[in-house]
């Protein structure tokens, strides 16, 4: 087993360099000049040369990746060239909101996909069946923003219910942080849920089918004894598989949906850091980001190889 | 049992009244924009200077009328040579650490500005020398040059006095935690989403202040600005949409105070910024004087705004006593325009005009094209991300953009730097060695009117040349829900918190 994970952490370094190189080449290929965006409107020559000298911008491109890889390497992701903090404390203070957003989206989605995904496998070919594909067709056409915005209008403005948007921690009082948090992960989670529900219903269909299912029925139990006891169980199993491909989905639709509702999270962070041309913050978001992705595969592939032992063999 | 439910209901209820009283004082403002670093010396933004306005005092501040008064200064004086100003500081003032802030504190303050490296106020103190400290309530500023800006100056980002203990020991991570006189102390700032700030007990304008907290909220969507006011979960907001305002006075719940801006919105025209230029507009004046004439401001105001902002057509807006009254806004003449056109041998002219990727200067680009297109301009619009813009007008790769200047209190800082020649935001290429000297001169000129007759001369060179095409000047307008009073818009459009109360 060892030596199965120490080839795959070893495959993980060249993946790791090509991704920071990519980035790293892709900023600086983007027009727009960081220090004048620093200089902000005044535009002090003096000020301009300053930045560059500091944030080494003057150097060439590869002497800049060298010097921040070797960063990187010793854990230090460096400053904001924006606001001066940490990297590493802006990408910690900002995961907790991404990470709530999601796991909240992803209940909202299992809520709404799983019994309407149901219904409609049930009573395939009528009214409840065609009733859960407009609901899911119209799920996946409205895009997340417009959603956000006109939910902030109704819900927010018109009747008062909800804050509009910000972020109050956890800490700072479970339902204050429920409150701002309801609409955001509503609009992330009817997206998913469309998907979710149609995957549902196929999945659904197909173990109605099968001869476990009549047995059941042959057994006297009753007809939602049977769904919910013995097919939803089977049914699950493509839900799951589809769920965490869709977890890249549901983190770049926090993106915009952060955006929208100015929740400070992981999105907002990148998407800021790019258009301020902040590379420091861009480039360790995508190296924390690939490094998490890599993890949670390494984490899947050996725990493959601990239930099929021939994976870690090959 | 009963005593206990009694005693621990009124534990509730005065818990409960005692958090509504807390929440009562905390005053949340919406932002447009994440400010940058809260170091006085190393801020570049105008949104950073909207939360300094309440975190750190300056020795001199302006009234409603933009005319400037003192603060932590109690008064100054300027030498007859005009090399010499010397400042007396207001006596008892402590910064939120403690710290005593007297003449060495203020001589500290002046040499940071100038030495700190990367500071973005040593180009505005390019003219200081030295500073010495007479005693322990007066400083005497050394100028190399006569500099009338000088004190408008030391009521902007520097004049802002951070404590010299906290400075020294922060190092340059003080904007990360930023340590000052003002009437409220920081507190947390998590950055894209709040800065917090309290009320600190030993300002020495204490009485003044009648807001326990502040709490600065950045959020870049105006519309989701303003559904924020209006759902009570703000009580302020800055730069609303100008065409929100209307559903905002219909909503007896706001009230919006607002003034005219220090700045201007313009159209820069590139006649050689990057390198000899070859294109009619910049090659030709006539094509320049034809294409201003064949833009009526006042259809862009109404269109894009509302009506909601000044149209103008120099520096400084018309409410200012720096505008010149003889030159005034010119009207839209489509013949003129086109007899122009003819005089300059060229049917119809093309270029393209860089605009910022956002829908107003999107729409004022579309206003503007369809209104030149009926002189002969074909221009096509070139929508560009903010940062980019930047590099591209740096590089002098562009023909026009419209763009714009915040302000400031001084006429010299909307004018200066623009028209001469070596000036750090001339990204026209225009140089007029004979504006420099105008220009030159009214900075060394000691009153008013000397310097106005200066501006007026340098004017009469300039504006003819339309290098910058001036448009209009934006209103500020800053909406609050009715509980809020006392507040006063002021033209720099900072928010002052003196006196403002919550009910």
């Amino acid at each position: 087993m060892l030596p199965f994970i120490g080839r795959r952490v070893l495959t993980a370094i060249p993946t790791l360099l090509i991704v920071t190189l990519m980035v790293f080449g892709i900023q600086r290929a983007l027009p727009g000049d960081p220090a004048l965006m620093l200089a902000g409107e005044q535009q002090d020559p003096a000020v301009i040369a300053f930045i560059r000298a500091k944030y080494r911008l003057d150097e060439p491109v590869p002497v800049q990746y060298a010097v921040w890889l070797g960063q990187v390497v010793r854990g230090d992701l460096g400053v904001s060239l924006r606001t001066n903090e940490r990297v590493l404390d802006l990408i910690a203070s900002k995961l907790p909101v991404t990470i709530e957003l999601s796991i909240l989206s992803l209940l909202v989605a299992l809520v709404i996909a799983i019994p309407t995904g149901v219904v409609a496998a049930v009573k395939k070919g009528r009214a409840a069946d065609y009733g859960g594909t407009i609901l899911a067709l119209t799920g996946l056409s409205i895009p997340n923003f417009w959603l956000g915005i006109m939910l902030i209008l109704l819900i927010s403005v018109r009747l008062g219910w909800l804050p509009a948007s910000g972020y109050v921690p956890l800490s700072e009082g479970v339902w204050e942080n429920l409150r701002r948090m309801i609409m955001p992960a509503f609009v992330l989670g009817t997206g998913l849920a469309a998907v979710l529900m149609r995957q549902m219903r196929s999945s659904m269909l197909g173990v109605l089918k099968q001869d476990f299912v009549r047995t059941a029925h042959a057994k006297g139990q009753s007809g939602a004894t049977v769904v919910v006891r013995h097919a939803l169980r089977n049914a699950l199993i493509p839900v799951v598989t589809i769920l965490g491909l869709q977890l890249g989905a549901l983190l770049s639709g926090a993106v915009l949906t952060e955006q929208v509702f100015t929740l400070p999270g992981f999105g907002k962070l990148v998407v800021d850091a790019v258009f301020n041309r902040d590379y420091a913050v861009v480039q360790g978001v995508v190296v924390v980001t690939a490094v998490a992705y890599i993890a949670i595969n390494l984490v899947v592939d050996v725990l493959y190889a601990v239930l099929d032992p021939r994976i870690a063999a090959r | 049992m009963g005593a206990r439910l009694i005693r621990w209901l009124t534990l509730v209820v005065c818990a409960a009244l005692v958090g509504g009283a807390l929440a009562q004082a905390t005053l949340r403002i919406g932002l447009a924009e994440d400010p940058d670093v809260l170091d006085p010396d190393l801020a570049r933004t105008y949104v950073g200077r909207i939360v300094f306005a309440s975190l750190c005092d300056k020795l001199f501040d302006i009234d409603t009328t933009a005319a400037v008064v003192p603060q932590l200064a109690t008064g100054y004086a300027t030498a007859a040579d005009g090399l010499t100003v010397t400042i007396d500081i207001r006596s008892g003032v402590k910064f939120h650490d403690g710290t005593d802030l007297d003449a060495e504190a203020v001589k500290y303050n002046l040499d940071r500005s100038v030495n700190l490296p990367g500071s973005n106020r040593a180009s505005e103190l390019a003219q200081l020398e030295s500073v010495t400290v007479v005693d322990a309530d007066t400083v005497e500023l050394h100028l190399s040059t006569p500099f009338s800006p000088l004190i408008a100056q030391l009521a902007d980002r520097a004049g802002m006095m951070v404590s010299p203990t906290a400075a020294e020991a922060a190092g340059e991570n003080f904007g990360n935690a930023p340590v000052c006189a003002g009437p409220f102390k920081f507190v947390e700032r998590v950055s894209q989403d709040r800065i917090v700030l309290e009320r600190f007990a030993d300002y020495w304008d204490a009485a003044n202040v009648l807001i326990d907290r502040v709490v600065f909220l950045p959020i870049p969507d105006s519309s989701v600005r303003l559904a924020n006011l209006q759902s009570g979960d703000l009580q302020m907001i800055e730069r609303p949409a100008p065409t929100d305002l209307g559903a905002m006075r219909a909503d007896t719940n706001l009230v919006i105070p607002s003034t005219a801006s220090l700045g201007y919105q313009g159209i820069t025209i590139n006649e050689s910024k990057g390198g000899a230029r070859t294109d009619p507009l910049a090659r030709d004046v006539r094509v320049r004087e034809a294409f201003e004439l064949a833009i009526d401001r006042n259809v862009i105001n109404d269109v894009v705004f509302d009506g909601e902002f000044l149209v103008g057509n120099q520096p400084v807006p018309p409410t200012s006593p720096w505008y010149v009254a003889d030159m005034p806004v010119p009207g839209r003449d489509l013949e003129r325009a086109r007899a122009l056109l003819d005089e300059a041998g060229v049917d119809r002219v093309s270029f393209e005009m860089m605009v910022a990727n956002n829908p107003e200067a999107i729409r004022t680009g579309e206003v503007i094209q369809a209104m030149v297109a009926e002189a002969g301009f074909d221009i096509t619009l070139r929508a560009t991300e903010f940062a980019t813009a930047l590099d591209l007008q740096e590089q002098g790769q562009y023909f026009a953009f419209p763009v714009g200047w915040s302000g400031r209190i001084d006429p010299d800082g909307n004018i200066h730097a623009f028209h001469t020649c070596d000036g750090g935001l001339n990204e026209s290429g225009y140089c007029d060695p004979e504006v420099d000297e105008l220009l030159n001169a009214a900075r060394a000129a000691g009153t008013m009117e000397e310097r106005y007759d200066l501006y007026r001369q340098a004017l009469e060179r300039y504006l003819p040349d339309r290098h910058i095409i001036y448009l209009y000047h934006t209103q500020l307008f800053f909406p609050h829900t009715v509980d809020l009073q006392g507040f006063q818009a002021y033209p720099d459009g900072l928010i002052r918190l003196q006196g403002v109360s919550l009910n």
